[in-house]
């Protein structure tokens, strides 16, 4: 039958080129994985990098949407924590923070991560952050976004800043898809008012409109 | 809720006719669209406060034990903590693992958690009972037998039936897996209590704080409390109450003299946070043998938790009619479990009640070998409103092709190939009549109009209905009327429950727009040499009726008003609203006999809610409701397990909902025109949700030939069913 779609082709688990359903297929040790994808990266991150910081708060600083932004944070903060609860940056939303929903979704260096699933140490390498704030200037609609309040692909809008960043990063990559290419790409959001038909065509329409991935 | 409003002082007010809406029934965007879409948007979780702490929660680890210690002293001296709130007290019994026991704030959510992690509860364990048990299963002092419904005569019934079904049906708990867990932000000023809360009940949500927090020793007065919910993420029936957590957040502010935001974390949510009720029935249902239903008996059981969930009404829709009487005899028993407590979901009751009658019916068509279209087709006479179900029904059939490609079970069994599809289809029914509202509009001498009501938006569209409703009575464009919403320091009105918001803000609107809109005119007719009746307002004019080229612009009008502004109130009209509709939805799917992976291809749903204020947020909550019995239908499960008593998904992993790629092609049709719209608003948020479940299991047993008795139609049930009936072919 009807194969089934594969739910995400990006992988956004971070920036070590793990991705979190590469790790759950590796392990099937599914309900713990949360706590082991974080230790994994850590354990990435002081292979590559000494001395060791923490357990306490460290002096970090991270390039988000154009700017360097310096904050303390202890080294097991997420990056998704560390913008919503540190820099007030709280379009990129908190709803597993385990990787599963992808409504924290933010751009590093133009991909499309989970926010949740990456820490704002190992964000700080210089890496471009953008989150959904960085997309356009107040008072200014992405041409995304725009086409989810044209075809009404929001409702709650909870999940919604999630599905917008990762329909502008895939779009970048994919300027011109197919309604079925742009329904497996955004495999990885989920939505629970049930958005899925707006979705689909306000990226395929801005796709169209040829300015999906520029802002 | 749904109490009649006061008649009108004046005329009866009135909806404008068809042909004189500009706004009203057009597709309009969401107001608060381009908020949420950039996110900029901010929700209850998105509140931080200069200062503000963090707090979680403890939680029960049992799901029935008594608390014999509570010891918080490691996590006093944990650093950062600021406050320590004790919910539940050595002694106090927790029924479910999730329950509240304490709540602790602390300066960062890293800190909190540590915190948390270092409260050691002991407790003394007791029996637990969290399986999905039917009543003999349970133990005498787990159940309640509800009243037995008997009408017209079930035993003649029986005698006159030519065909007798018999089967057994049901569905699991699930929950509401809001996005936006449920939490707020509280903060102190004195003895001036606000709260950042996401709730769907604004204007009722002070006492419920005032009352919590006065048995926690905190004196204040629901007057002192101001609840703030400008956005918010998703309800669906489980955000009424102040809640537990909603008067320890409050308190630990208290204590900590700093604001303190508490949001439930991913398990918790679905641990706690509200579930639906599961349903069972065994059925035995009769009919002629040209299709006529002569009787149906039901013993249903179900568990929502520690408490009764409502006596279900069975059989649903079909046999809710009174001309004629279906004679039934339906008996319900309540299961008590330790699961933790049930909410009211998106249409309380009614997806379970359509699911066990719209399958037995359909079962009973296929021993029948009856069209099921056909067998209900015959059968309408048995509901609340036959013509507008056989127009809905041939709609459906029609958008999805019924007539062309529907088949008998055997025959759809016998495709080539592993993958087999079938349709099902399912009729549903609900009130929506509005609730208790009241709007202020204010028409200030600069132009500019405000609307403010103390009502939130669920993401249904509220503000943006109430915005077109004053917008059309004003004769203004949409942009300049400002909508508040979402403050308990607006004009009261309902909670966000049953589909009754819509009917209520837009009729209080309507009302006090047209009070606001004919004091204007009685200040403008002398400059216009007409009596203010001769008045009307449209496209951003204040025109005599006959005469349009004598007119003041609105800027104009208003400017004579001097320096005061007009406030004007409204509340629910009864001549604006109504309730009652009726929906079809019809599904295909595709079968993989092979793997039991059930997909939806296609789904139609064909609806009538009266007259529709906006098409397209009307039309959303259709497709959204879909999607939603879609995941329900086929994959969510609150699973627990009795020898532990925990649930083994209280995550996003293992708790599944639908994604894009798992819709398929969804079409709505929206009922409206005549006999349709002179009913006035009905209520449209639950409607669509109902029929999902029956109709995809329908087309599930039409694509396999067999029943797949319980939803969720995961794989392994789908295979079961197929392996009891011998395999597939
Ligand atoms: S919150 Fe990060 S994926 Fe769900
Ligand atoms: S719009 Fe509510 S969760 Fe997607």
């Amino acid at each position: 039958m009807a194969e089934q779609p594969k739910r995400e082709k990006t992988p956004r688990g971070g920036g070590n080129g793990l991705s979190r359903r590469d790790f759950l297929k590796g392990t099937g040790a599914a309900v713990s994985a949360g706590v082991l994808v974080t230790e994994d990266l850590l354990r990435a991150q002081t292979q590559r990098t000494s001395p060791v910081v923490g357990p306490g708060p460290v002096p970090v600083t991270l390039r988000i949407n154009g700017q360097p932004r310096q904050l303390t944070v202890e080294p097991r903060t997420t990056l998704l924590d560390a913008l919503r609860n540190h820099l007030d940056l709280t379009g990129a939303k908190k709803v597993c923070d385990r990787g599963t929903c992808g409504a924290c979704t933010v751009l590093l260096d133009g991909r499309a991560i989970y926010a949740c699933t990456m820490l704002a140490i190992d964000a700080a390498r210089g890496q471009e952050i953008t989150t959904i704030e960085g997309l356009a200037p107040q008072e200014q609609l992405h041409p995304v976004s725009a086409a989810f309040v044209e075809h009404d692909a929001q409702q709650c809008g909870f999940c919604t800043p999630g599905f917008v960043m990762a329909a502008v990063a895939y779009l970048r990559e994919n300027p011109n898809p197919t309604y079925e290419q742009v329904t497996h790409a955004l495999g990885g959001n989920l939505c629970r008012c049930g958005t899925y038909m707006g979705v689909r065509h306000a990226v395929v329409e801005a796709a169209l409109r040829g300015k999906g991935g520029r802002s | 809720m749904a109490e009649t409003p006061k008649p009108p002082a004046q005329a009866t007010i009135e909806w404008p006719p068809a042909g004189r809406r500009r706004l009203i029934g057009q597709r309009i965007s969401r107001l608060d669209g381009p908020a949420k879409a950039s996110g900029r948007a901010k929700y209850s979780y998105d509140v931080n406060r200069p200062g503000m702490l963090h707090a979680k929660l403890v939680f029960s680890t049992q799901a029935r034990a008594r608390i014999t210690a509570i010891d918080t002293s490691a996590a006093e001296k944990m650093p950062g903590v600021r406050a320590i709130h004790l919910i539940l007290q050595p002694g106090a019994e927790v029924r479910w693992v999730g329950q509240e026991i304490l709540a602790l704030a602390a300066d960062t959510e890293e800190q909190a958690r540590d915190a948390a992690r270092a409260v050691k509860i002991s407790y003394e364990p007791l029996p637990h009972l969290v399986a999905d048990v039917p009543p003999e299963q349970a133990g005498t002092e787990r159940v309640q037998q509800l009243r037995e419904q008997t009408e017209g005569d079930p035993d003649a019934g029986l005698q006159q039936a030519d065909v007798i079904f018999e089967g057994e049906y049901g569905c699991a708990v699930i929950t509401h897996c809001c996005l936006e867990a449920h939490g707020q932000v509280a903060e102190w000023n004195e003895d001036n209590l606000t709260v950042w809360a996401s709730t769907q009940n604004v204007s009722g949500l002070a006492p419920q704080f005032a009352q919590g927090l006065q048995a926690a020793g905190i004196p204040v007065q629901a007057s002192q409390v101001r609840v703030l919910t400008p956005v918010m993420g998703g309800g669906f029936g489980s955000k009424f109450a102040a809640d537990t957590w909603g008067v320890a957040c409050a308190a630990l502010a208290r204590k900590a003299g700093r604001p303190v935001k508490l949001m439930l974390e991913r398990d918790h949510e679905l641990l706690a946070a509200g579930s639906r009720p599961s349903m069972y029935a065994r059925v035995r249902v009769g009919a002629k043998r040209d299709g006529t239903l002569t009787v149906w008996h039901s013993e249903s059981w179900g568990t929502g938790g520690p408490s009764a969930a409502g006596t279900p009404n069975l059989p649903y829709v079909i046999g809710a009619g009174r001309n004629p009487v279906l004679p039934k005899r339906s008996r319900h028993t309540a299961v008590f479990t330790d699961i933790g407590p049930a909410r009211a979901w998106r249409a309380p009751n009614h997806p379970q009640m359509c699911l066990i009658t719209m399958c037995a019916l359909d079962d009973l068509a296929a021993k029948l070998q009856m069209d099921p279209l056909d067998f209900f087709l015959k059968n309408l006479q048995y509901t609340e409103r036959p013509e507008v179900y056989r127009e809905e029904l041939l709609k459906a059939a029609d958008l999805i092709g019924w007539r062309e490609k529907w088949r008998p079970r055997e025959e759809a069994l016998r495709a080539k190939g592993p993958v087999k599809r079938g349709l099902g289809l399912s009729l549903h029914t609900w009130g929506g009549r509005g609730h208790n509202s009241t709007c202020q509009v204010t028409i200030h001498p600069d132009g500019s109009v405000e609307v403010a009501i103390g009502s939130q938006d669920l993401g249904t569209g509220t503000r943006t209905v109430i915005g077109i409703v004053a917008a059309e009575t004003l004769g203004l464009p949409l942009e300049a009327v400002t909508v508040k919403i979402g403050s308990n320091e607006y004009p009261p009105s309902g909670a966000s429950g049953g589909s009754t918001t819509v009917g209520g803000v837009s009729s209080s609107t309507r009302d006090a727009a047209t009070n606001a809109l004919n004091q204007l005119l009685a200040k403008v007719a002398p400059a216009l040499g007409v009596p203010a009746e001769q008045l009307e307002a449209r496209e951003g004019r204040i025109q005599v009726k006959d005469d349009p080229s004598r007119n003041l612009s609105w800027k104009q009008a208003c400017a004579r008003l001097g320096t005061t502004p007009i406030t004007a109130s409204g509340q629910t009209q009864a001549s604006l609203i109504s309730s009652g509709v009726g929906g079809v939805q019809m599904a295909e799917v595709a079968v993989d006999v092979e793997t039991g992976i059930v997909r939806v291809e296609k789904m139609v749903a064909v609806q009538d809610c009266g007259l529709i204020i906006d098409l397209k947020t009307a039309e959303s909550q259709c497709y959204g409701a879909m999607i939603m019995g879609i995941c329900y239908a086929l994959y969510e499960e609150k699973i627990m397990d009795q020898l532990t008593g925990h649930c083994l998904n209280p995550d996003m992993e293992f708790y599944k909902l639908a994604g894009i790629g798992d819709i398929g092609e969804l079409v709505v049709h929206m009922m409206t025109g005549p006999r349709y719209e002179e009913r006035g608003v009905i209520g449209l948020g639950e409607p669509p949700v109902i029929s999902p479940g029956a109709a995809i299991s329908n087309a599930v047993a039409n694509a396999i030939g067999v029943r797949v008795p319980y939803l969720p139609l995961t794989p392994d049930r789908v295979l079961a069913a197929l392996e009891a009936k011998g395999g597939a072919v």
